[in-house]
């Protein structure tokens, strides 16, 4: 019951940072098109060590 | 030439059919040996059923008729290294036993399979005994150097890699243009080394690196491939592949690092030196343990969702059958799951190339010489 409350958790707050993450990279796109391959490599690479800490607390906590 | 290749395929395609004509026919004489004799229906069951395909095992399963007995599997050899020596035979012999019931014996070696995992039976022994946690009690787990489905796949994905590029490093001693299925590979060569190697390590020291990341990116992305062929591949899923994969990178990264790099990571520059020891521990924690744990966890806890994922998303049919009907679960579940599939192929590309780029970035790290200032 509790790991799957910590679970959510988890979600929630990987969903948070990967939404900031995609956000920020839209606005930077828009801003600046031209710089859009470097911006979307930089976010892959946050997106994957975010996605690695997510993924590290639920195995951790299963 | 075409004539040729194309009997020679169908040639290999009716072996494998009769091979697999053969163990369907030779599995339903020992249904009495299978324990669950029912359907697969229940929720506990499907979850078991996905369990085990997630895990590795000593024959390709590719399907079951559980009421008849039937199974329908492709053989792979079991070498186990046991206290007697070497013993070598085809997985068949345990006739899709998975629970300690059928025992093979070998030279005076008796052998079984409980939970895909082989075991021994000690000396005397007849049958295994369990104890109430369902160990065995009287016999013990042997060095098991088998062909599993996992070795399998990895050889495939080596076979495929060694012609691939041997095709492509042929092309080039005939002109600058790659033929074949060179055309196809030159340009992903072209993108790792361009996207992620020099951005990554520098322009003076990427091309050392290169073998190992060429090596690294193809392997994970074919095995991430083949997990989505019916097979049941499940190699990037098995934590013990993805933590070689990670270790082998630490070694490299330790190994090459540069002055710099050793004098920032124990000895900072430029901060308090009372600091300076718990920053040397902190910085060998995350170079030593948490960086290439990171890149295993990684990999194994997104192939292993992604087959589960797509593999609960199938059994969805026999869930909502009751409710909805065959039809309507059918459909939902195929939708479903093919557009679950259609993004585990991109998956399947991001993780090699994450793989490979946090891989590169560490190495990065290390290689990078400082100005001093």
């Amino acid at each position: 019951m509790y790991n799957l409350i910590g679970a959510g958790l988890i979600v929630i707050g990987a969903g948070l940072g990967l939404g900031k993450i995609g956000g920020s990279a839209m606005e930077a796109i828009a801003r600046q098109p031209e710089a859009a391959g470097k911006i979307q490599t930089a976010m892959i690479i946050i997106g994957a060590l975010l996605e690695g800490l997510a993924f590290g607390a639920l195995i951790l906590g299963k | 030439m075409v004539a040729k290749k194309s009997i020679k395929f169908i040639a290999i395609l009716v072996l494998l059919m009769t091979t697999v004509s053969t163990f369907a026919n030779e599995g339903g004489e020992d249904n009495q040996h299978h324990e669950k004799g029912n359907k697969v229906d229940t929720p506990e069951e499907i979850k078991e059923y996905i369990a085990h395909h997630l895990k590795d095992s000593h024959d390709f399963h590719l399907f079951s008729n559980n009421e008849t007995g039937t199974h329908v599997s492709f053989p792979l050899p079991v070498i186990v290294w046991s206290s007697d020596g070497l013993r070598m035979f085809m997985s068949s012999e345990f006739h899709h036993d998975d629970n300690g019931h059928v025992i093979v014996e070998k030279d005076g070696v008796k052998l079984t399979k409980i939970h895909s995992k082989i075991y021994e039976l000690e000396a005397g022994a007849e049958a295994v005994a369990f104890d109430e946690h369902h160990h065995a009690e009287n016999a013990h787990k042997v060095l098991d150097l088998s062909i599993t489905k996992s070795v399998f796949g990895m050889l495939i994905a080596g076979i495929l890699m060694f012609l691939g590029f041997g095709a492509l490093a042929k092309g080039y001693k005939k002109g600058p243009i790659p033929t074949g299925v060179g055309r196809v590979l030159e340009p992903l060569v072209l993108y790792v080394r361009d996207e992620i190697a020099r951005p990554n390590i520098g322009e003076k020291k990427y091309m050392k690196f290169m073998p190992f990341l060429l090596t690294v990116f193809f392997f994970i992305w074919i095995l991430n491939l083949l997990g989505l062929t019916p097979l049941g591949f499940n190699v990037t899923g098995q934590i013990a592949v993805t933590a070689c994969l990670a270790i082998f990178t630490m070694i490299i990264y330790l190994t090459n690092g540069s002055k710099d790099f050793w004098m920032h990571t124990l000895w900072m520059p430029g901060v308090p030196y009372i600091l300076r020891p718990i920053l040397a521990v902190i910085e060998l924690i995350g170079f030593v343990i948490i960086k290439p744990f990171s890149l295993l966890v990684r990999l194994f806890a997104n192939m292993t969702a992604g087959h589960f994922v797509v593999m609960s998303l199938i059994a969805l049919v026999i869930l909502m059958k009751e409710a909805f009907g065959p039809v309507a679960s059918t459909g939902v579940s195929l939708i479903l799951a093919l557009f679950i599939t259609v993004i585990e192929i991109l998956v399947a590309f991001l993780q090699a190339f994450i793989f490979t780029m946090l891989s590169s970035l560490f190495i990065g790290m290390a290689v990078e010489e400082h100005d001093h200032h």
